[in-house]
């Protein structure tokens, strides 16, 4: 049985990591659940330290050696011979999770493009690597792949590029072939944690076509780790907002940028310039984010919230839910709170932005 | 129009890789700063725009051109009081707040190292209070002085960076790319005081980004730079409203906008110069108008003007 479009493939149920460090138990990721459907694309964003990329690491069982997992599970449904399995990927020991998920079924793109290739192996080796490995196909079949690989992601002259060297190629040639190498085995999901943030907005902006066409084509699940509202609004389908560890809201990207509910939304979205501005200053989220060695009772985001309640401070917020798709935990939504607005000039310019549109 | 601060004229910074290779990084840039003005410089990596920071503020010799700061040529080189004169009035803020503070200093000692250099204080006790002055100015406490780098978050540490060179009271500040490692709450935040210090001490920005959205924010005028030359260059309404330069077309329409329902079927326009046939080289400059300039030869001037 195929796996259809729309359905469930990744499920991520309360996830709670934290990492031993000399300085105490840093507790990373508070709870995080999340679902990803075939073909859809997810984003997550949040700041520095916010704890996209761990969540992320842990799907694919590439956690740091002190890392220890409290609770949760993440649920992967893949084919195999045929057969539709499911998977705990936290229950799974390294060597398995690397034999039968990584690459094969869930790939990853990492940030910086110069790092995450090998500078002494030619990029046409480092593509074929994998095939061999996974799907024990002759060198021949996995070099006329990786030809067609090349092709797909915009390089020129595939077959003379495979035998060059990373250091041979410019920013954006090198996330392609990064992207070729992903997706050698056809995976389910790719998993692209800040793609864009080491190239210049020129290139960004054709990589991001570049992976929407290939979703297009191939009908593969993505997930995006950024913190560029830009790119998200580029790329999702839903959004996922990460603030100290735990999610504060998700939704459709509509829902998102058109309704914000969590206060941590607004900041964001107000604090990014967009071209039509005009504003003399621009909204700053207060403070800075918090240092996951202290915890504190109650929501993690209140000492910068303008509108924090008293009872932020004590407890912390459930997800409330607003409609089918969309949640946001904060204490604002419940029926006993003060009624509180976003701020005006995030309502005005969400109300700019839905006339561009022409909604 | 008053005398600008800062004058270049036909800079260029070559690098001499081999006996057959130069690098030409920046290659014949004119432009002027006017005093308590922001200027914003854009470009792809690779464009020489960080090259330009650097040889303006004497990192590196200029191969050719001519650069007068605040009346004097700095050019070429320079005689003591001159090079004392652009020490103090031209102060760089980098853009790796972790990487450019030592870290086996303190703070207070960080930020008070031009003062210590050039002798600008009577009494320790002096130099104390003009350190916790300008600690409270860019919002810090006074307490922080005390600390080592590594104690602060990002945001912080880049606010050190532009205490260290506020404290020198300069004219013209260069910042290279001095929010794009930071988070996009903490870039605000450190925008918003980059403005306030502007209209309180009057210094003139130079303010070196590939982040066009936030370039726009906070500059004045703005060039658009593309493989060491200077190919646009104009008010920041001039630039936005009516580029003329494939390339500013091009860099302008790469900006996603957070916007889903618009982004989504937006596409980039793409600009190679080879397939363009655009010879930089050949070009002049031509005026738009008021200060929009663009180097370009006189048929592409007419071609692209016209289309707009």
């Amino acid at each position: 049985m195929q796996i259809q479009p729309n359905e469930t493939i990744l499920t991520v149920r309360g996830l709670d990591i934290s990492f031993q460090t000399n300085a105490g138990d840093v507790h990373a990721i508070r709870g995080v659940d999340m679902v990803l459907h075939k073909g859809e694309t997810v984003a997550i964003v949040g700041e520095s330290g916010s704890g996209k990329s761990v969540s992320m690491k842990a799907v694919m069982g590439i956690l740091d050696k002190n890392s220890v997992i409290n609770g949760g599970e993440i649920l992967f449904t893949y084919q195999e011979n045929g057969v539709n399995k499911t998977v705990d990927i936290l229950k799974m020991d390294r060597k398995a999770i690397r034999h039968t998920i990584n690459g094969r079924h869930i790939a990853m793109v990492f940030q910086d493009p110069m790092t995450s290739l090998d500078p002494t192996m030619p990029i046409g080796k480092q593509i074929i690597e994998g095939m061999i490995l996974h799907e024990h196909v002759s060198r021949r079949e996995a070099w006329q792949k990786a030809v067609a690989l090349l092709n797909m992601v915009g390089i020129p002259q595939p077959e003379k590029r495979m035998k060059h060297y990373p250091h041979q190629l410019s920013g954006g040639m090198r996330q392609r072939v990064v992207i070729a190498i992903a997706l050698a085995c056809d995976p389910d999901v790719l998993i692209c944690d800040e793609p864009t943030t080491a190239l210049d907005v020129t290139i960004q902006a054709k990589f991001l076509e570049l992976i929407k066409s290939i979703q297009a084509e191939t009908g593969i699940s993505v997930i995006y780790i950024t913190h560029d509202l830009g790119v998200v609004a580029k790329v999702a389908d839903y959004v996922n907002v990460m603030y100290a560890g735990s999610i504060v809201e998700r939704g459709t990207i509509d829902e998102i940028f058109y309704d914000p509910r969590h206060p941590y939304t607004w900041g964001l979205l107000s604090a990014m310039p967009d071209l039509d501005t005009n504003d003399e200053r621009l909204y700053a989220i207060p403070g800075s984010p918090p240092n996951m060695i202290r915890e504190k009772p109650g929501d993690a985001f209140a000492p910068r919230n303008i509108f924090a309640l008293y009872i932020d401070d004590r407890l912390t917020p459930p997800m409330f839910k607003i409609s089918e798709t969309h949640f946001a935990a904060t204490w604002l939504l419940h029926e006993k709170a003060p009624k509180v607005d976003m701020p005006a000039e995030l309502k005005s310019r969400i109300d700019r932005m839905l006339k561009e549109a022409g909604k | 129009m008053s005398t600008p601060l800062l004058a270049v004229e036909n800079l260029k910074q070559y690098f001499r890789i081999n006996s057959h290779f130069t690098v030409k990084a920046v290659d014949g840039v004119s432009f002027e700063i006017y005093p308590g003005e922001t200027y914003g410089l854009v470009g792809e990596s690779g464009s020489g725009k960080s090259t330009i920071g650097r040889t303006v503020i004497r990192l590196y010799e200029p191969t050719h051109g001519k650069i007068t700061f605040d009346g004097q040529d700095i050019g070429g080189k320079m005689e003591r009081n001159v090079e004392k004169h652009l020490r103090l009035g031209m102060q760089m803020i980098f853009q790796d707040p972790m990487a450019c503070l030592n870290p086996r200093k303190k703070v207070s000692d960080i930020i008070a190292q031009g003062l210590d250099i050039h002798q600008l204080y009577k009494s320790t006790r002096e130099r104390n209070d003009k350190i916790a002055e300008i600690l409270e100015q860019v919002g810090l406490a006074p307490d922080h002085a005390s600390r080592y780098p590594h104690q602060f978050s990002g945001g912080q540490r880049q606010r050190v960076g532009i205490a260290r060179a506020l404290i020198m009271r300069p004219k013209l500040i260069i910042a290279d790319e001095c929010i794009s490692a930071l988070d996009v709450s903490i870039q605000a935040q450190v925008v918003n005081l980059m403005k306030d210090i502007q209209q309180n001490t009057g210094c003139a920005y130079l303010f070196i980004a590939h982040d066009l959205s936030m370039v726009k924010y906070i500059s004045d005028r703005i060039g658009v730079l593309h493989m060491g030359h200077l190919v646009e260059t104009g008010s920041k309404e001039e630039i936005f409203r009516n580029p003329v330069h494939p390339y500013t077309q091009s860099l302008l329409s790469a900006i996603p906008h957070p916007n889903p329902a618009v982004e989504k079927t937006r596409k980039a326009i793409s600009y190679d110069y080879k397939e363009y046939g655009v010879d930089y080289t050949k070009g002049a400059e031509h005026l738009v108008e008021g200060t929009h300039k663009v180097l370009a030869t006189d048929q592409e001037f007419v071609r692209w003007t016209a289309k707009a």
